[in-house]
Order: structure tokens, then sequence, then C-alpha cells
């Protein structure tokens, strides 16, 4: 059988997905969406994955034969979503990676299938900005769709626009957030989504508006300067541990992760994956970068001398159940049940 | 001769493409091609050595805890510390974790929906094959990826998220378990559980992991109808189709050894079985090398070992047809996997259908679903021997200039990382993936790796440019192209 035809559900909203200079980690972290159906949690929202290279059934020439329908227009295109950074090395010629089977390199096919979609995902940091890929000496050239770090342009260019009319939809994160990337694309499916819902950065507002620092389970720690010292500790991991999490921008600790978890929650530090150029901090990651004593990246809207004040009035005021939690790995000191009935 | 050129070949982690020479309806000659670089080895050179634990699970999505265990292995090495037993029994737990997801993952979503394709319309198994394995829309499927996601939120807890958890250090969790959240997380091994013995096996997994010989297996078989259970649908078809016949294996199969017990003995052992002699010999990981010679990377030096690895792109190279290095035991091509593993650990029912028809599609899913069944029970072990008055994590530093390996069991097979620190930065790090070994290319001496071996004489029939059995050989590996690249 030279190729296997199979039936599709229209009218659907078309999902094609491609990956290329990643991990595969989006789309595994996207099967842990918070479902107990994750096909039919997309065939309700009317979404039809056309192609994905780890969930279609689909290999070799009939993949192909479906990319380049697209491209032709014989399959309408609505959303194309690209995981993992665009490779454009070495000298331009993106022969670090050749999609398999077509002697064409990805961003080739990236650019032909951009051009005909109604709406262009980024999803993860990699697609959205270069990502990990892109540390170091960046061996490979890699970059994002629309962005290079913090810079507009990448492999599209900041004139890019899909279909509709918007740029790059930027779902950051690495991995990102299952619900992200399915609340990003039910909101499409729904045409529900538009340039007013997109932060400076290209990121989708409903979760990009958030602080990861917002309901961060160490909040008290936090209050009093009660500070982590060594990995597994309860206090705050912003004064020693390398946490950005008070200027980063996602919803990591009010939607948490598989089931009930979050990096704080895990013991560790927001390394900042939904921003641009998180690979590359200029320090080590788990460590916070300090003048004269004080961390040089302070909480986001926060002056420093209000902090440099605040910060030592708080620590002369820690609780000393909240100064000895938190340097333990469980809690040393209960909270006092001091009376019952409170007013 | 014809020749095909099969690709994106998808269901496998990441890039693939498979060339195949075809001579009156078989294929004569396999290369394999992994055609994407992303040059972590190079990333990590001049980085605070810490910071590998940052990098390294980015390698891949499907088995980054693996990364960070191999990671943290080589760190701990570097320091000459171990983890304190509640750091190991986590760690098994969230390396088990990824592991039995995977097998699930391959099984269910990867392997199966090719016996749904219109080919085997006329077999009488496949109405119920395209019921439950239909891909994105088969019944079971859709179980299977709904207990995933349950099993998954084991590491939401313990590593805050997956993947790319960062609580998996070189001496300990960063995540300490509550006494009450013991329970929660038994039950959630236990609804994972009440899957594999309602949808998967049909049977208790004790019951599954005590039969001890293939003629113990076709009697438990014979004791229910043919597709009671995705297990027995499975030997139905693998049986009526010859899949162990298919894809034969290089006889040699090595483990790392996997799970490390807090008194230092391993849950699978580590070893190198080989078929010939029906024994076990130690793994000597001095005899390792990687040879570069038909890679895009310089070969400089000839086959190096890889704590004296190099890796530096050459595009152009005369010869060259893939990103993967050739890994070589002691010169010769090894297979590794749940099959390996569980050889080396001399599983009685593994040993037997090894001995009878060798590395094959049959025996490799058939020891990736033994493994379910033998690794939940050690999980709900792992999860009620944690003791909430002892410590998991201990503070250690790390030596300015030093030298490590790491090892650990990927569910796909054999992972290494060796690293070297000089003045507090990575000045060499070298990962050999499991699929490295399997999908390696041809070495100096023009020997084909083990999948490129596996597929000569594989069945192509008339018409078909993406040959289907050339799909089930290449799947029975479960492989991850992003971490043989990485
Ligand atoms: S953004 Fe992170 S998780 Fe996603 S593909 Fe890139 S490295 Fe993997
Ligand atoms: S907490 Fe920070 S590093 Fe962790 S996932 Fe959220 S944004 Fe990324």
């Amino acid at each position: 059988m030279a190729s296997e035809t199979f039936s599709r559900k229209t009218p659907a909203f078309n999902v094609l997905w491609l990956q290329s200079g990643g991990c595969g980690g989006c789309s595994m972290s996207l099967l842990c969406a918070d479902t107990p159906d994750f096909f039919g949690a997309l065939s309700d929202a009317d979404i039809n994955m056309l192609w994905h290279p780890s969930l279609s059934i689909e290999s070799g020439a009939d993949a192909v034969r479906i990319m380049q329908a697209c491209i032709d227009g014989r399959i309408p295109l609505h959303a194309l979503c690209v995981e993992g950074s665009m490779l454009r090395g070495p000298n331009g010629t993106g022969r670090f990676h050749i999609l398999a089977g077509t002697g064409k390199p990805m961003i080739e096919w990236v650019q032909a299938l951009a051009a005909v979609a109604h709406y262009t995902v980024a999803v993860g940091t990699c697609a959205a900005y270069g990502g990990i890929t892109a540390a170091g000496g960046n061996p490979t050239d890699a970059c994002g769709l629309q962005y290079e770090g913090d810079q507009i342009g990448g492999l599209l260019g900041a004139a890019y626009r899909s279909g509709t009319g918007l740029p790059v939809i930027n779902v950051a994160g690495c991995p990102t957030h299952p619900n992200w990337v399915l609340e990003t694309l039910m909101a499409l499916a729904a045409d529900l989504f538009d340039a007013s819902q997109m932060d400076a950065l290209g990121r989708p507002r409903f979760y990009a508006d958030h602080l990861v620092h917002h309901g961060c389970t160490r909040n008290e720690y936090y209050e009093f300067k009660a500070s982590a010292e060594k990995p597994s500790d309860l206090g705050c991991m912003m004064e020693n541990m390398g946490c950005k999490g008070t200027q980063v921008h996602a919803d990591c600790n009010t939607r948490l992760w598989n089931g009930d978890g979050s990096c704080t929650r895990g013991g560790y530090a927001c390394i900042s994956c939904t921003e641009p150029g998180f690979e590359e901090p200029g320090h080590s990651f788990h460590v916070t970068p300090k003048i004269a004593g004080i961390p040089i990246g302070l909480p986001t809207d926060m002056p420093k001398a209000w902090f440099v004040a605040l910060a030592s009035l708080s620590k002369s005021a820690t609780p000393k159940r909240v100064r000895e939690n938190a340097t333990a790995d469980h809690l040393k000191i209960l909270p006092a049940i001091r009376k019952t009935r409170l007013k | 001769m014809a020749r095909l050129i099969v690709g994106p070949f998808n269901r496998v982690e990441g890039d693939l493409e498979v060339r195949l020479e075809v001579v009156d309806g078989q294929v004569q000659s396999a290369h394999i091609n992994s055609p994407m670089y992303r040059g972590f080895e190079q990333i990590l050179l001049k980085k605070p050595a810490m910071d590998a634990l940052i990098y390294v699970p980015r390698i891949c999505g499907i088995c980054s805890v693996s990364q960070s265990v191999a990671s943290a292995r080589a760190l701990a090495d570097a320091m000459g510390v171990t983890p304190p037993p509640n750091g190991a029994r986590v760690t098994n737990l969230m390396l088990a974790t990824e592991n039995m997801a995977d097998h699930l993952t391959h099984f269910y979503l990867f392997f199966m929906p090719d016996f749904a394709r219109p080919v085997y319309a006329q077999q009488p198994w496949h109405a119920a094959v395209q019921d439950r394995f239909t891909a994105m829309q088969g019944r079971h499927a859709r179980l299977a990826l709904a207990a995933r996601q349950r099993l998954f939120t084991l590491l939401g807890t313990l590593g805050g998220k997956w993947p790319h958890t960062q609580s998996i250090q070189p001496t300990g969790s960063s995540r300490a378990v509550e006494a009450a959240e013991r329970v929660r997380l038994l039950a959630r091994v236990r609804e994972f559980r009440a899957f594999l013995e309602q949808t998967l096996f049909a049977a208790p997994l004790e019951q599954i992991s005590a039969i001890d010989s293939e003629a113990a297996l076709r009697q438990w078989y014979a004791t229910a109808a043919p597709d009671s259970g995705d297990f027995r649908l499975f030997l139905t078809l693998a049986w009526q189709l010859e899949l162990d016949r298919m894809g034969p294996g290089p006889g040699r199969y090595m483990s790392n050894g996997s799970y490390p017990s807090p008194d230092g003995g391993l849950t699978f052992a580590r070893g190198i079985w080989d078929q010939v002699s029906d024994k076990v010999q130690a793994l000597d990981t001095d005899s390792i090398s990687e040879d570069a010679t038909h890679a895009w990377l310089s070969d400089a030096g000839g086959a190096r070992h890889p704590a004296d690895g190099l890796t530096v792109p050459d595009i152009d190279k005369p010869d060259a047809y893939t990103w993967n290095k050739a890994p070589r035991l002691d010169g010769r091509v090894i297979e590794t996997g749940a099959l390996a593993r569980q050889l080396v650990d001399a599983h009685p029912l593994i040993r037997d259908a090894a001995m009878r028809c060798g590395g094959t599609v049959y025996t490799r899913v058939l020891a990736r679903l033994l493994e379910l069944a033998r690794v939940v029970p050690a999980m709900e072990e792992w999860i009620k021997n944690l003791r909430t008055d002892e410590p998991y994590f201990v503070a250690h530093a790390l030596p300015d200039d030093a030298v490590g390996m790491g090892l650990t069991e990927a569910a796909r097979g054999s992972l290494g990382h060796w690293i070297a620190i000089r003045k507090g930065k990575i000045s060499n790090y070298q990962i050999i993936a499991p699929t490295s070994w399997n999908f390696s290319p041809r070495d100096a001496q023009g020997v084909p790796g083990a999948l490129e071996a596996a597929l000569v004489g594989a069945a192509v029939l008339p018409g078909e440019d993406t040959p289907v059995s050339v799909q089930h050989i290449v799947r029975s590996f479960d492989p991850c192209m992003v971490c043989t690249v990485h």
C-alpha cells in the first residue's frame, strides 16, 4: 500500500505540529494535561490533530503528503504548532536539521507552512525565543520563530503575520504547561483569541499576567526573609538559592503541574523558563547573585532602597517558628494553638 | 535493487530517517540517520559544573529524569559521595515513574497502533486491535493516557513538575516527603496497578512476573480468550505474525543495572549477557568507545573513550550519514533496553524466550511489559520505606577539579554521562544514550549498528514506500532520537 487514507472530521480546527531543535518535552508535557480523556478533550474543542510526530499513524511519505497538502492549500491549516528552536546553522543553511525523508531543512518547511497558517503557535521557550538550544556558544545558530532571545526577528522576521493577522503566539515555558497549550488552542479554535490577549513578548496573557511568586507556599518565609540555605530546606529561595519567582511571568504556583507540583514546591528555584534568555542567566542557576549582600534581581516593581529597609525590618521581626523551619526539611516548630474561637 | 528513504519516521521520540536497499522484496542493507543536531556537549563546556543539572534534562523530554539521574550520579562520583537512603528511594521512585510511563506510552501510543492498519484488515484480531489501539481514537490508548497522566502526579509531588525537574541532586532530593504524603503516593501507584491489572494484563502483576518460561506463558495464555487483556492480544498477534522472527538483535546485551537499594545492591543487575554462552559477564566501562567515522563529527584520534570524547561538527565529511556516533563495547556492537536488562537480571521467562528466538520484536516488547509487572510492586515498597525522620539531602561541596561517571538505565536502555571539571567549570561532558548504542551507524570497520543489522531481511510488500515490517522493527527498540544526537 503506497498510501493509506484516514478519514478526517470536517469542519474542524486543523492543527499541524512540528518538532525541531528541542527535546520533545513540550509534547510530553501536553500529554499530562489534567483530563481523563486527552483525545476527547481535543475533539470536544473541535480540534483535529492533522499530524503530530508522536501521536499520528502516518509515517514517512504519508506524513510528507499531509504537509505538502497544507502548503498547496488542499487542506486548510488553522494552527501551525512548532516545538523546538529553529536551527539556522551551519552558515544559514539549516542543515543541522533536515526534515527526515525530504532532504530539505526544517526551517524551509516551517517558513512554507507558516505562510499558509491561519495562526502560528510557538510551543515552548525553544520555539518562542530560542531557549536552551541557544545556550552557550549556540553551536547550531538556534533562534525562535519570531524572536531571538528578547529581540524580535527570529526565523520568520518581525513583520511576519499569520493568516488572521496575528504575530506568532509564544506559549513559552520549558517545558510549557499542558494547560497553557490546550487552552490557547481551544481559544483559537473557538475564535476567542485576539491580539489584546498577548503580552509584550507574544505570550498569552491568561498565564503571563501572573508571577510565579503568586501562590508560592513559601510566601510566609519570603515576608520575613527567612531563607533556605540548601536544597530541601523549606525557606524562601530568593535570597540564596537563585529563585526568580518574584520577577517571572507565569502562573505555576496557582495552576499546579502534574497534579500538585511546581518548581518551588519541588524544593528548587524558579529559573525563569518562560522568559527569553533564561538559558544564559550569567551566573550559576542555583545561586542568587548579590552585590554587597543584596540580591541584584529584586522583585518586580520594588525599589531597591525599600527592599533593603523592609528586608532588614522583617528579618528582625521574624518569628522563631519561621526562622527555624526555614533551614529544615520538615516543620520543626508547628504553628501554636493559642486559643480557639478566633475573632 | 531499489532504494527507499523512509522519513519522517514518527511515533518514535525525535527525528529519524531510514535508508533501505531492497532486493526481491527484502531489505538487504539499512542505514540509520538521525538528522538533527543541537550540540549539548558543546553547550555544556565552560558552564559551572552544577548547572549541568539544568541543561542535561533538556536533552530529552521523554527520558528527562533519566538524564538528570545520570548527571547527578556523575557529579556525585566527582564529589565522592552517595545520597542518603531517602534520597536514593525518591530517585528510584522518580526514575521508575518515568520508565513505567515510557513503557506504557510505547506500547499504547507508539507500537500497537501499527497493527490497526488496513494491511492487517483480514486478521481475526484486527477488529479488537482497531477498537483499542487506533491512533488518537483507540479506547484503551485513551485509558492508558489517562492512567499515565495520573501516574505523573507522582512527579508533581516528588519533582515539582515533569519533564525537567531539578529536585534530583547528587546528594539526594530537594523535596522531602512528609509522613502523610506517603499514603497519597501509594494510592496513586495503586491506581496505576489497577489499570495494569484490569486493562493491560487482565491478571495480578505478581502472577505475570512469576511466569518463568515460554511454556508457562502459553499455559497462562490459554486460561482466557485470546483478546482478554491487551497483553494476551499482543501475544495473539505476535505469535501469529511471527514477530519472534523479526528484527534479530546482535546476541550481546548490556545493562548498567538499575534502582540501587540503600544497602548498595541493585534491583536489576549490571552486566553483559551473551546469547552464545548464555552467561553474564561483568561490565567493564573502560572498554566503551565511540567511533565517529560515519557521523558528521570530527573523528580526530579515532575511537575514543567517552571520558576523553570529542564533539565537533564536521558537516561536509565524506561517508558520514548521521549525527550519531557509533558506541562500541570492546569494539563490538551491543543491544541495550528492557530486553537487555531482563536478560542480564536473569528473568527466567525472558531468558527462555531469548534462548529460543533471540532478541526480536516479540522479546523486546515482552520484556518491556514484564518490567511493568516487576517494577510497580517495587515502587510500592520504596514508598513504604521512606523514613520521614531521616534526611533526603546532605550538603556536600563539589571539588574544583574532578572527573566523574554517572550510569543509569533509562526505559530504552543504558545511559552514561562522563564529566570533567576544571576550576569549577565543565571542561568536557560526554553522553552515550541507549539509542546511541541501538541505532549506531557503521564503525571504522564497516560493521553496522544493532538496528541496521536487525533490519536486514525485513519484508517490503509490493508498493510499500514506508514498509510496515520496518516500522515494527524500528519501534520495537522504542528509540529516543533526541537523546541519541543530543
Ligand atoms: S522548550 Fe524546553 S521542554 Fe520544550 S522542547 Fe525546548 S527544551 Fe524541550
Ligand atoms: S516556576 Fe519558573 S522555572 Fe518553574 S516552570 Fe514556572 S516559570 Fe518555569
